[in-house]
């Protein structure tokens, strides 16, 4: 969808602050909203591809002047209570009343985390087809604006790009995102130059690689 | 404005009564979920443990010091990158399908994820404010150079740039030039001078005697 968190090329956001490796963490709750959000997402309710379309379906205001620990707590808060695991009585009591629902996996055990961490989720599949596209054919972005999740970025839409890398065949998420499936797809690392994004006045040194699946490009002459 | 929020919103406010809604929204969806079973206290104590000191941007320090040294392991990181990482022993969330892209005189790699916040957890841990931030996730596939100005980096205008946006299952770890006159510095000496930043692409590694 077309929400705050497509950011590519925007303006007026003013300049990057660096800062150190550490501290990892700038308050004691941004600790417990990254492994309340794990711990959460390990019980499997939803894939990772939900969580980020729930993140995007944030109000703009809202998405765009919350921290990213806080957008990502205010989606965990949405997603928790689509799946009825807590209700918005309990939310406005700040306790539980009710009993808990039952869910895909376990809750996770101290135990269980570093194994957890370590496997990690692998989103490749075998692949049903071969590629359409090998590196150094020419193809276009479609056109599109779907109201429901996408991995095609907005300035990247209807552009003219080469194909640099064939990666592998990935879980597609504009359709795991809405509960139909993993329908894996070719992705491609697509490069797109300066100028055919941002127009003549773009640095003329610039490249833009951007990985994206097979069904967001055509194939050009 | 995120930065705003992120940098100063809750320092002060964190801690006695005066908690902020971003904290008092994290505790009561501790408390709740807590209470009704769905999380371990001591289970979300090891994952920030895990994040605070034992995965962060030292490891992949350690992956370009050896590819800095090791011919052959820079081979293999070049061709397959996760198979090579997980040499060293990282591997995992986030990770799980790792390239590495290298810095020439020629050109010179940055890496943001301009539609949330994908990072490589496994070689740099949790990624910083800046790269979940606004104002770097609109600017680095527009205006890289600018981007780097404000790390304080200048690169000669002729550089090529190439900006990966990791909009996929993909994650990306930069391979910095090695710093001149390191010759004869070991892996760890070596390791010591590259920083986070100049893995994302924001920054360069630091030079021999400058202490990290």
């Amino acid at each position: 969808m077309n929400g705050a968190q497509d950011l590519g090329g925007m303006m007026g956001f003013g300049p990057i602050i660096p800062e150190p490796e550490k501290p990892v963490f700038h308050a004691e709750w941004e600790k417990r909203a990254l492994a309340i959000t794990l711990a959460c997402g390990a019980l499997e309710q939803w894939p990772g591809d939900r969580g980020r379309y729930i993140r995007e379906t944030l109000p703009p205001i809202e998405y765009l002047t919350s921290s990213y620990y806080e957008i990502w707590t205010k989606a965990l808060l949405k997603l928790l209570l689509a799946e009825a695991m807590i209700t918005p009585e309990e939310w406005t009591a700040g306790k539980a009343i009710s009993a808990a629902v039952a869910t895909k996996r376990p809750t996770l055990s101290a135990e269980r985390v570093a194994p957890l961490l370590a496997a990690g989720t692998p989103y490749n599949r075998t692949p049903k087809a071969p590629a359409a596209f090998k590196v150094g054919d020419k193809v276009r972005t479609i056109v599109a604006h779907p109201t429901t999740h996408t991995r095609l970025p907005r300035y990247a839409r209807g552009k003219k790009g080469v194909i640099t890398e064939v990666h592998d065949v990935f879980v597609f998420p504009d359709s795991l995102a809405h509960g139909k499936g993993e329908d894996p797809q070719w992705c491609y690392g697509v490069r797109f130059d300066g100028r055919e994004l941002w127009g003549p006045d773009s640095d003329p040194h610039l490249e833009i690689v951007i990985d994206l699946f097979e069904p967001y490009l055509v194939r050009t002459a | 404005m995120t930065n705003l929020h992120d940098h100063t919103h809750d320092h002060d406010h964190d801690h006695g009564s005066e908690l902020s809604e971003a904290a008092l929204r994290v505790r009561a969806l501790e408390t709740i979920l807590t209470q009704k079973g769905y999380i371990d206290p001591a289970a979300l104590d090891a994952i920030i443990e895990t994040y605070e000191t034992k995965i962060g941007p030292r490891n992949g320090a350690r992956v370009v010091a050896k590819a800095w040294t090791d011919p052959a392991y820079k081979a293999r990181l070049m061709s397959d990158a996760t198979s090579a990482i997980a040499e060293l022993g990282y591997s995992g969330r986030q990770g799980e399908h790792m390239r590495a892209v290298e810095n020439t005189s020629e050109l010179h790699n940055i890496v943001v994820c301009t539609l949330c916040s994908c990072y490589p957890w496994p070689v740099l841990g949790l990624p910083p404010v800046w790269y979940k931030s606004t104002p770097y996730r609109s600017r680095a596939v527009m205006d890289p150079r600018g981007v780097l100005n404000d790390f304080g980096v200048e690169l000669p205008a002729t550089t090529k740039i190439r900006v990966w946006d990791s909009t996929a299952e993909m994650r990306y770890l930069v391979l910095p030039m090695r710093p001149e006159g390191t010759e004869t510095l070991s892996e760890d000496a070596l390791a010591d001078l590259v920083t986070r930043d100049s893995m994302i692409g924001t920054g360069l590694p630091l030079k021999k005697g400058q202490a990290r």
